[in-house]
């Protein structure tokens, strides 16, 4: 057996059902066995298309997404979905070539660092040179991969051990200890505090997101008769449609969901790491606030927030001890004032918006009514992301797909064919704008080849929407370099890839028109034309706190 | 200043790995040093850092994180013996010599190297006493200076190993 057979074989006997990449120079080997071995893979058109599909593929499959690419610029096109996935605790494994064991360090043809480059934003990196260490390294990286928090682990294997031979492997497998904290001591004390607080108020994210967690969270938030909002990475984790699920929280959170962490005296977060894009200043709010935080990193415990009790712990694990707990205590009226109150917030957050247009909200809003309950909702970054998370109503874990730690332009549309990939019984509809379209836009051709049949939303504004509205708000209306006045038609381009386009605005039968486009069983390009300068609101201030929020004409909520 | 004491596998990129780390986390670093341990696969690397208990906790914590990390502590100064090598090069013209062999007696450093215009000389101590041995030959003119980084073990039975 040679180098690459064995990594191949390895990856079917974890059960890998789907790899994605781009072959080269250094991965020739490896992939004249894939297609002897007629290894699953799918061929995108840009290495950094496979990785965000592979990320995609990720979250809707709770499995690990495998990718490949070749040395030097095929690698380097992988840089930003490991940083993307880096954040967003995303398991991959990320295999390049590398070149010859015994011409590294000679700036060979299509040479690069890989192991240096991609350090600092992978969970951990193994460089390959000697076909003895490929199966350690292999088992290794996978262990990694997917144990405690999970995070892209990247192999940069040389192009002689993937033709070498070996005959018997020998694997040593490293042990990382993890030390969680001992939920029998740490939850009935928290449950103490809980009962003492008259305003307590949770926060989950992304370390939720999972089915397990989601029914165990649906039990404590019944025996606790309490409101919940989420981090974006958690959006879905509880029914949207339920009256206690206040969505999403941060820059441009539920109103309802923000004033809940203003007002709240105790906030118990579960499974977050309390981006500044959640809370702004983590140290002014825990002077105000008694923070409770669980998570599975200890590292995140006091990072950005201080907690006034900090648990280290697996989000399930947690909630499990603590449903046990609450389980013998009758608690569910403490706090009914203070519920009808955050109730009482959701009012605040009509709008009333006075515009002629096609708004990217009416568009959610519509997919959101006929894509179905299971469908798969992919956004990129921007406006597009940011009227999603609010105005789409997820009811499952797992089938919100966006780029949150990094904010990546350009992740939706090969995140959306990865997350099409693993959802093939249900719609899966992407939402992305005219700019970050364009930064993948080559992924068409992949959305064909495959025949997945995505629905491609363009919330053409004809700008950079996100950073527009800061330069209206921010930087005196000096729209610079933010204008798309000379975008492509993009019903042609849906014409040249040999894919299906519609056309949304202010004219169109909105809901006819999108209920007939979720129908469709093949991908379809939407080209939807918005009115340009409508703005996400509300807005936290950039650096400030909840209670800095404000709406549209700088209204004030209280 | 604080002691941080690791063991981390040794093999090649460790080292990159753990600086990196704290270029991207923004940690302050005074000095680290490393060197294999009686376990030839295994070396101990040591950092001061400045004592500041946000920042030791978040380091301590994300050394912890890497793949490559053994083992984390930090060390007391009550609990632990510091000692820093460091070569110091100063110009020694015939009629100075006898003072800074003088000065070298008090502090017990060792001349290692003497030519026409220099001597060259060795001392091992905690940074402090180092620190002072350098301002004490300032005034003949120092031409180089090489240090180590400070190395700590702890006192008694207590010592560092794999959990």
């Amino acid at each position: 057996m040679n180098g690459a057979q064995y990594i191949l074989n390895f990856l079917k006997e974890k059960g890998v059902k789907i790899s994605f990449g781009y072959p080269g120079g250094a991965v020739l080997t490896l992939y004249d066995e894939m297609a002897k071995m007629n290894f699953p893979h799918i061929l995108t058109r840009h290495e950094q298309g496979a990785i965000h599909a592979a990320e995609g593929y990720a979250k809707v499959s709770g499995e690990v997404g495998v990718v490949f690419a070749t040395s030097g610029p095929g690698a380097t096109n992988l840089v930003t979905g490991l940083a993307n996935a880096y954040l967003d605790s995303t398991p991959i494994i990320a295999i390049t070539g590398q070149v010859n064991s015994t011409t590294i360090g000679r700036d060979s043809f299509q040479e690069a660092d890989v192991t240096g480059i991609t350090t600092p934003i992978t969970k951990h990196n193994f460089l390959v040179k000697d076909i003895n260490f490929l199966p350690s390294a292999l088992h290794n990286a996978w262990r990694i991969a997917t144990e405690g928090r999970k995070g892209p682990v990247l192999l940069d294997v040389t192009k002689d051990v993937f033709a070498a031979e070996i005959s018997s492997p020998v694997v040593k497998m490293d042990e990382k200890a993890k030390r969680y904290d001992d939920l029998h001591k740490i939850v009935p004390q928290i449950v103490k505090e809980l009962k003492k607080a008259k305003r307590p108020h949770i926060l989950v994210g992304g370390g939720v997101n999972s089915n397990e967690c989601r029914e165990l969270l649906e039990k404590i938030l019944k025996r606790l008769n309490l409101c919940v909002s989420t981090t974006m990475m958690a959006k879905g984790v509880i029914d949207e449609n339920e009256e206690y699920a206040l969505g999403i929280t941060g820059m441009h959170g539920k109103v309802a969901a923000n004033l809940s962490m203003v007002h709240c005296d105790l906030l118990l977060a579960i499974g977050t790491r309390f981006s500044d894009r959640v809370v702004g200043n983590g140290d002014l709010y825990s002077e105000k606030h008694k923070v409770i935080h669980v998570d599975i990193d200890a590292a995140e415990i006091n990072k950005n927030v201080p907690a006034y009790i900090g648990v280290c712990a697996r989000a399930e694990e947690f909630l499990k001890a603590l449903l046990i707990v609450l389980e013998k205590e009758d608690v569910k009226n403490l706090w009914d004032d203070w519920k009808s109150k955050v109730l009482s917030w959701k009012e605040l957050e009509k709008d009333d918006v006075k515009i002629s247009g096609l708004l990217p909200q009416d568009v959610i809003k519509a997919v959101n009514k006929y894509a179905g309950d299971r469908a798969v909702v992919v956004t990129d970054v921007g406006q597009n992301q940011m009227f999603c998370a609010q105005h789409y109503k997820m009811r499952y874990p797992n089938r919100f797909v966006t780029s949150g730690g990094l904010g990546t332009m350009g992740f939706g549309l090969p995140a959306a064919v990865g997350s099409a990939v693993s959802n093939p019984d249900n719609n899966t509809v992407l939402f992305v704008g005219d700019g970050g379209v364009q930064m993948t836009i080559q992924e068409l051709a992949t959305v064909k080849k495959v025949n997945l049949p995505i629905k491609i939303f363009i919330l053409d504004n004809r700008c950079l929407g996100m950073v527009r509205q800061w330069q209206e708000l921010f930087y005196n209306k000096n729209y610079s370099h933010t204008i798309l006045d000379d975008n492509p038609d993009f019903i042609k381009i849906a014409e040249a890839y040999g894919i299906k386009s519609a056309v949304l605005d202010e004219k169109s039968d909105l809901e006819q028109e999108v209920k007939r486009i979720c129908e469709e069983k093949e991908p379809v390009l939407v080209h939807c034309r918005l009115y340009r300068e409508e703005n996400v609101y509300p807005m936290i201030p950039p650096g400030k706190n909840p209670e800095d929020m404000f709406g549209r004409n700088n209204r004030k909520f209280e | 200043m604080k002691c941080v004491s690791t063991l981390v596998r040794n093999h090649s990129g460790v080292l990159l790995k753990v600086t990196s780390l704290f270029g991207r986390r923004g940690f302050n670093i005074q000095s680290v040093t490393v060197g294999v341990t009686e376990d030839p696969e295994i070396s101990r690397m040591t950092f001061t850092v400045a004592d500041d208990e946000k920042t030791i906790s978040q380091l301590v914590k994300q050394l912890s994180k890497l793949e490559d990390v053994l083992s984390v502590k930090v060390l007391n100064d009550s609990d632990c013996i510091k000692r820093e090598l460091c070569f110091i090069k100063v110009k020694a013209q015939s009629d100075k010599r006898s003072k800074i062999i003088e000065i070298a007696d008090i502090f017990r450093a060792r001349i290692i190297d003497v030519s026409k215009n220099t001597i060259t000389l060795e001392i091992t101590g905690d940074g402090d006493k180092t620190e002072a041995f350098i301002e004490m030959l300032s005034d003949f003119g120092i031409c180089e200076v090489v240090r180590t980084g400070i190395l700590a073990i702890e006192r008694g039975e207590e010592m560092l190993s794999i959990k």
